[in-house]
């Protein structure tokens, strides 16, 4: 049984008790516990079961290598499946329940599979449930669907609070064990601007558990001086509870810092998601222990030697009373030392190597522990908890020599360095045969822009085992990463530790040597996801050679914990089933983040309202509170219609149409774009830019032009005004004009450098209104100013000046087909001028319009509509507007591309308007269904449906189409296809429906 | 070929599986092939399966410089569907969704197609009259798909919120015999079945040149030495335009980086494929339980199959506002893959200016769902050195007579 020791525990405040619960049942710990801590001291080793076999399963971690102890947390909207219990801090009124297994945890039907595992090896899946064909998405997935998976989905709303941070260090230290603060120190000691992040909650790592003596004093002593004088250096950012989750191109970090976890609800954002520019980076990431592969290592009670190790010195919490050592170096010693050194008993300690001396080993045998050299342990006892292990020879097949009693086994299989930020963009490894596992190879590190390594590495991290050579390659990381961030490296000598003389390790892959197949069916590779050292040497078998298709077939190293505990171990067994050499098989892709970190976190404070900035005109408070029914339009959001009291969207859209059309309406048009093109070349670069002639305007005319890419394909529209000799106005449509702003910025910074001409987007400067109706001029000479008259302002012109005391630039021009003024006013004015107009034009009808109105009034003359008519695919021509192509130019973007043949060919759908028979409006995006199917097999078409709507002007269906050789087929009759198959009749007509002759806007 | 059943299992299980034969042979190249493919994606593997299989070429050579299956086809989120706007495209993807149907069958591997629905939300007025647009088309190609109300959608999918508050859900394009499939699955079946049919996989083996003589390819050069063919296909996604290089020509064609995370694994909550082009994300839930995720390219070209962190941060933040329940899962795994863009974004399977040299490429960011008909549209082009219906359309030729496929048209997004 695990339990609470009353005399260590480092890191527990005994004197702050927290309560929580553990499925429903209550539970007690100390401040500075762990969530696993906290259930080890209240004797609950079993905490969850595994993915595939719904194994029972106990923690074997104390950190966030764990891949067993993950448990559902909190409730309602603070609900989070999957938290990891070995790196939750214990808080007040903390819950947790177990996952993945119904009805309880102590008894799971699911452990069914565990019973017929033998018939559910590495990918089964793959080789039946075939049969009958339907049987796999209504019988067979869905059971597999239900038994996989691990923790619950979270229902309700996140109620907590994440952000985002930004920072820009010369030199980031990654992980804050001794090697981190030296590195950190060093830097800092040489002017570099420094941060350092670690992931738990205090400083130093595994050097306190481990006893290190550094310059003569105590680790924590050492510990607590080098923080102190960090946290003194204003140079330097120090940041706890902070891990590094991701190294990408260009020297730049994610930082991951937990800052609420443990204070649910008191305000503070949960999380915080840094990212950091940083010239240099160390990774002083410290390392994890492996787990050995023997038959029912996976049984609960099975641990990391350095996890029972931490969980007596740390927190004072004992796992068992009796713990078997079973190990391959001499580190494993540390455990037995410090179990017996706390009062409690070790049977023994298995060590596979055949000789075993040094000073660690003596100490255990000095204080009386059962050293067996050469020996392995065969088999452990028990089912939901460790009763005993038999003991066996290492180089044998198993054959049990003695039985030992014990409720807890410490696996020591050597340390494998954190290599995973070195890796993520693109650092090498290599194999060290000595200490059987893989490190930097600070020749092949992630490069930067200039081609020099960005990335250093430090401490055990670097493979750097002893305290003293981690200490030093501490202090030179630091003190490489400063000189390479432009700083003169400090002379100050890196601090000594008191050497302990180690023995080599043996590497030890599988337990015992010539184990057989069914004692290798029962070793765990992988506990989480359940595969074992069968299952890898199956996967070689059927010729999953590569290790990638090792771990795919298998899923090894695939759960939670990313393989942390399994990739070394499974890749050793994958090259010996393969005769080839670990360094050959290489290892799989490591892939940020480090640990699993919350979406919320990469989301931000981006979320609901602001989940995208939401542009406002100034209008739109007025807007929002006069009946809008809104449409997202880029980051805007404009009026679809107002409606009034009772009415329903279409009815509203109905009286705004009436309304503009016989009396006055009023259209927020800010949204369009303006875009200023100035300078000597404008003339020449606006020529490109448009198919039209655009040199030529003159000063206070307006043009109609259009923009092509260079595919000749329309890309966009719109009036551009000349505002002097070498300043032009264009206009663009609402969702285009950032893009348009950017397009012409792309030519002019790629391609047209050397012109002069300068292009800004003052979109937002102005706020525009579109006066429209048979009284727009009346309400203007109401509001009194210029002369807006057809003889001074004549029909696509433009004039500056003062309306009603407002600073104004009224375009006539008209989308509508309309008496028509487009007015400019500053920005700051749009609201007064909004408001005086609609006062104003109260005598008048005044009523304001949304979108849908303004596009079935450009619907009913006619005009084509970027989006609607045009989709990317359509040239001018389509649309019947050679007429806006200038023949005389040499050269305008997309000229080229409408020569090809196909845009060329005298079969493309044209544009024509559309009257359905029946007077009903034709379905939105129909096609023209011709006789006959195309070869394969598709019922041939020829045309389609690009705008279509009820017109309120004329009573009935209007719509535009563009339709093969349609201009030469008026009159003639089409057949549309529903969706449902059924076909609608529709006439060929003009596509000018109202006013043909523009009688209205030109008065 | 052995088998795979049930049964096979409970024989192999009473001897601890120790007689299972290898799903695929790893023989040493042969001096000349028929056919040689460049590439052991699932396009390369699928061409060569339906050149044994409808044409009865079987001395055929699949070369791949890595390991097979260990390009974009393992790297997916896997969405399968078809409901494409213009006809040549709503053919070919038709035709595969339909031999996904049978895949599993016709290839005695489990590749787990899960028919769940497709849906793609319209949060936009235009997106609305696109979807539609796609719906009518798609009536008369013979592609079963319905615009659906955001109530129907809120009963396929209850994780979502529709109601906003930035983008309300106003409907969907619903496809529900889309779905998804194991990917790597598809690679490993089809090669088991090339590989039963006597072709040569050849793994960790780069192609390093294409010779030709007289304008004629007669083979390539590579890692493990050259061999000769009479006939070459190249089928290598993001490295096309290298091997077109290698040829003496050009393809229009960029190489960028798009990609995707998955989230930790959760029990079931998700029973349908959800694509959001106006925020720019797209999930679905594995069989395993996690959260699988896809978002943006990015904007520069490169090779490196890694990606900008910005575009994760994008994705992320409009599957957060989609579903809120994702604010509180954590995300397990990113990564990237290197997709090849052509123009209009669409495929092309052609002919080359090498006579006898026949591409597959520029599926970019949706071509898993491609696979089978791709194969087949392809091996039918090599075996007859003409294009056949399905690939009429997807010739080179279209970027010089400005005949593009244009997808973009109706979403913004085509995976
Ligand atoms: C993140 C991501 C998400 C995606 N999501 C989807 C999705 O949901 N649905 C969908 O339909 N599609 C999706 N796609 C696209 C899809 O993955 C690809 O279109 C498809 O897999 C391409 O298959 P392929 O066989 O053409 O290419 P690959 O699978 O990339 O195969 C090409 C092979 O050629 C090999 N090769 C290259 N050069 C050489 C050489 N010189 N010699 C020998 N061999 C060589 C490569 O090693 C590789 O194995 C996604 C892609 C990515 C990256």
């Amino acid at each position: 049984m695990s339990t609470r020791l009353s005399n260590t525990g480092r890191l527990v405040n005994r004197s702050a008790v927290k309560n929580f619960t553990f499925n429903g049942k209550k539970m007690q710990g100390y401040e500075g516990d762990t969530l696993a801590s906290a259930l080890l001291a209240n004797d609950q080793m079993l905490v969850g079961r595994s993915f595939k076999y719904h194994r029972p399963r106990g923690i074997v971690a104390s950190g966030g290598e764990e891949p067993n102890a993950l448990v559902n947390m909190g409730e309602g909207a603070r609900f989070e499946p999957n938290q990891r219990t070995t790196t939750t801090e214990l808080f007040d009124g903390l819950t947790c329940t177990s996952q993945n297994h119904w009805p309880s945890l102590e008894f799971d039907v699911g452990v069914a599979n565990n019973y017929v595992a033998r018939f559910l090896p590495a990918g089964f899946y793959y080789k039946t449930f075939m049969a009958p064909r339907a049987a796999w998405k209504h019988v067979f997935e869905p059971i597999i669907r239900q038994s996989a998976g691990l923790g619950k989905a979270p229902k309700e709303m996140d109620v907590d609070r994440y952000e985002h941070f930004y920072a820009f260090e010369d030199v980031v230290v990654v992980g804050g064990g001794i090697a981190g603060l030296q590195a950190a120190k060093a830097a800092a000691d040489s002017g570099a601007q420094v941060m350092l992040m670690e992931q738990t909650t205090d400083w130093g790592g595994r050097a306190p558990v481990d006893g290190a003596v550094i310059d003569g004093k105590p680790a924590d002593q050492w510990i607590d001086e080098t923080v102190a004088a960090l946290e003194a250096m204003e140079n330097v950012t120090l940041r706890t509870r902070m891990m590094g989750a991701g190294v990408y191109d260009h020297g730049y970090i994610t930082g991951y810092e937990r800052v609420a976890d443990h204070t649910p609800g008191d305000g503070r954002p949960r999380h915080r998601l840094w990212r950091i520019r940083a010239k240099q980076i160390v990774t002083a990431t410290g390392a994890i222990e492996r787990p050995l592969s023997f038959a029912g290592n996976d049984i609960p009670g099975v641990m990391l030697a350095s996890a029972v190790r931490d969980y007596v010195v740390n927190y004072g919490v004992s796992i068992g009373e009796k713990t078997v050592v079973v190990t391959n170096n001499d580190d494993g010693y540390r455990t037995a030392i410090a179990l017996v050194e706390a009062g409690l008993q070790v049977p023994m300690v298995v060590d596979a190597r055949s000789e075993v001396e040094g000073e660690l080993p003596n100490k255990a045998r000095d204080l009386g522990i059962r050293v067996e050299a050469g020996k392995a342990i065969g088999k452990v006892k028990g089912g939901k908890r460790v009763t005993g292990v038999g003991i066996c020879l290492q180089n044998g097949e198993g054959g049990a020599l003695e039985e030992v009693k014990c409720d807890a086994v410490a696996m020591a299989g050597g340390w494998s360095p954190v290599v995973h930020l070195w890796s993520h963009c693109g650092g090498k490894l290599i194999w060290d045969e000595t200490q059987a596992h893989f490190r930097p190879d600070a020749n092949r590190a992630p490069t930067g822009a200039n081609g020099e390594a960005f990335v250093l590495t430090a401490g055990i991290a670097n493979g750097d085992m002893g305290t003293t050579e981690a200490l030093a390659s501490g202090d030179a990381a630091g003190k490489a990463a400063a000189k390479a961030a432009g700083h003169k490296a400090s002379r100050k000598a890196a601090p000594k530790a008191d050497v302990v003389a180690e023995n080599a390790m043996a590497p030890v892959w599988i337990m015992p040597q010539n184990a057989g197949p069914d004692l290798r069916m029962k070793m765990w590779l992988d506990y989480q996801n359940d595969v074992k050292v069968s299952d890898v040497q199956l996967a070689a078998r059927e010729g999953y050679e590569s290790v990638e298709h090792t771990k795919r077939y298998t899923t090894l190293g695939m759960a939670t914990d990313q393989g942390k505990l399994s990739n070394i171990n499974g890749l050793a067994i994958l090259a010996d089933s393969l005769n080839a050499e670990i360094p050959q098989v290489g290892t799989t892709t490591f892939r940020p983040p480090y640990t699993p970190i919350s979406m919320a976190s990469i989301a931000g404070e981006a979320r609901g309202e602001i989940f995208q900035p939401l542009r406002k005109t100034p209008m739109h408070d007025w807007i929002e509170n006069n009946g809008a029914h809104f449409e997202p339009v880029g980051h805007w959001r404009r009026p679809y219609a107002y409606l009034q009291d009772g009415e329903t969207v279409e009815e509203a859209v109905k009286r705004e149409v009436k309304n503009t059309r016989r009396k006055l309406g009023l259209l927020d048009a800010s949204t369009l774009g303006k875009i200023i093109v100035k300078g000597p070349d404008a003339g020449k670069f606006m020529d490109m830019m448009y198919t039209n002639m655009m040199s030529t305007l003159k000063v206070g005319k307006c043009r109609y032009g259009l923009m092509c890419n260079e595919n000749g394909f329309l890309s966009d529209d719109g009036v551009v005004a000349r505002m002097d000799e070498d300043t032009w106005l264009c206009h663009t449509t609402s969702g285009g004009a950032d893009r348009i702003h950017g397009w012409m910025e792309e030519w002019l910074q790629t391609e047209w450098w050397d012109w002069d001409v300068y292009v800004a987007n003052v979109t937002e400067q102005y706020a525009q209104v579109a006066v429209v109706g048979p009284n727009a001029r009346k309400v203007l000479e109401k509001l009194g100013g210029m002369d807006v008259t057809k003889g001074s302002l004549p029909f696509m012109e433009w004039a500056e000046g003062q309306i009603g005391g407002f600073d104004t630039r009224v375009f006539r021009i008209s989308f509508s087909g309309e008496l028509s003024y487009e007015i400019a006013v500053p920005a700051s004015q749009g609201r007064a001028f909004w408001d005086a107009l609609m006062e104003a034009g109260e005598e008048f009808g005044v009523q304001p319009y949304g979108t849908e109105c303004l596009h079935i009034m450009r619907a009913e003359k006619g005009f084509i509509m970027i989006g609607d008519e045009t989709d990317g695919t359509i040239i001018p021509q389509d649309l019947g507007l050679n007429w806006a192509i200038s023949k005389k130019k040499e050269d305008f973007l997309g000229k080229r591309a409408q020569e090809r043949t196909f845009m060329t060919n005298p079969d493309r759908w044209k544009l024509v308007g559309l009257e359905t028979l029946d007077g009903s409006v034709l379905p939105d995006g129909a096609y023209a269904i011709k006789e006959g199917d195309n070869d394969n097999g598709q019922r041939n078409m020829e045309g389609r449906v690009t705008s279509t709507y009820h017109s309120p002007t004329l009573g009935r269906g209007i719509a535009m189409g563009i339709i093969h050789n349609g201009p030469d087929r008026m009159g003639e009759v089409i057949e549309f296809g529903k969706v449902d198959g059924t076909m609608v009749k529709a006439k060929i007509v003009d596509q000018v429906f109202f006013d043909k002759n523009g009688e209205k806007q030109d008065v | 070929m052995r088998r795979y059943s049930a049964f096979a299992i409970a024989r192999e299980a009473a001897r601890y599986h120790q007689g299972w034969e290898r799903a695929w042979a790893a023989p040493e190249p042969k001096k000349k092939y028929d056919v040689i493919i460049v590439g052991a994606g699932g396009h390369g593997l699928a061409t060569a399966f339906y050149l044994g299989k409808n044409f009865g070429i079987t001395n055929v050579a699949i070369i791949e410089k890595g390991w097979l299956g260990g390009g974009n086809t393992g790297r997916n989120t896997t969405i399968i569907r078809s409901n494409y706007l213009q006809d040549p495209s709503a053919a070919i993807y038709e035709k595969a969704r339909s031999l996904y149907e049978t895949m599993s069958q016709d290839l005695n591997y489990n590749v787990m197609f899960s028919p769940r629905g497709v849906m793609m939300l319209a949060q936009t007025e235009s997106e609305i009259r696109g979807y539609q647009r796609t719906a009518h088309a798609n009536a008369y190609q013979g592609v079963s798909t319905e615009f659906i109300s955001p109530q129907r959608v809120k009963e396929l999918c209850p994780i979502m919120n529709i109601d906003g508050p930035r983008y309300p859900v106003l409907g969907a394009l619903w496809q529900p015999r889309g779905g998804t499939a194991r990917h790597d699955a598809v690679a490993w079946g089809y090669a088991r079945a090339c590989s039963d049919m006597g072709m040569d996989i050849i793994q960790k083996c780069e192609v390093t040149g294409v010779r030709s003589e007289g304008g004629k390819v007669v083979g390539v050069d590579t890692s493990k030495g050259a061999i000769d063919c009479n006939k070459l296909a190249v089928v290598v996604a993001g490295h096309s335009s290298d091997l077109a290089q290698m040829a003496g020509f050009r393809l229009p064609m960029e190489s960028v980086a798009l990609q995707a995370l998955v989230s930790e694994p959760i029990k079931p909550c998700m029973d349908v494929v959800v694509m959001a082009n106006t925020v720019h994300g797209y999930m679905s839930q594995s069989d395993k339980g996690e959260m699988v995720i896809g978002g943006g390219t990015d904007a520069f070209n490169n090779y490196t199959q890694r990606g900008s962190f910005h575009h994760i941060e994008e994705t992320v933040r409009a599957l957060v506002e989609t579903f809120p329940m994702v604010s509180r899962l954590k995300m397990l795994r990113q990564w990237g893959g290197i997709v090849d863009v052509t123009g209009d974004r669409s495929p092309i399977i052609t002919k080359t200016p090498v006579q006898n040299m026949f591409i597959n490429a520029g599926w970019g960011t949706g071509g898993f769902k491609a696979i089978p008909g791709s194969g087949w549209a392809m091996a039918e082009l090599v075996a007859k050195g003409e294009p056949g219906p399905l690939s009429a359309e997807f010739g080179m030729n279209r970027f010089i007579e400005g005949r593009f496929i244009d997808e973009s048209v109706a979403a913004g997004v085509a995976h």
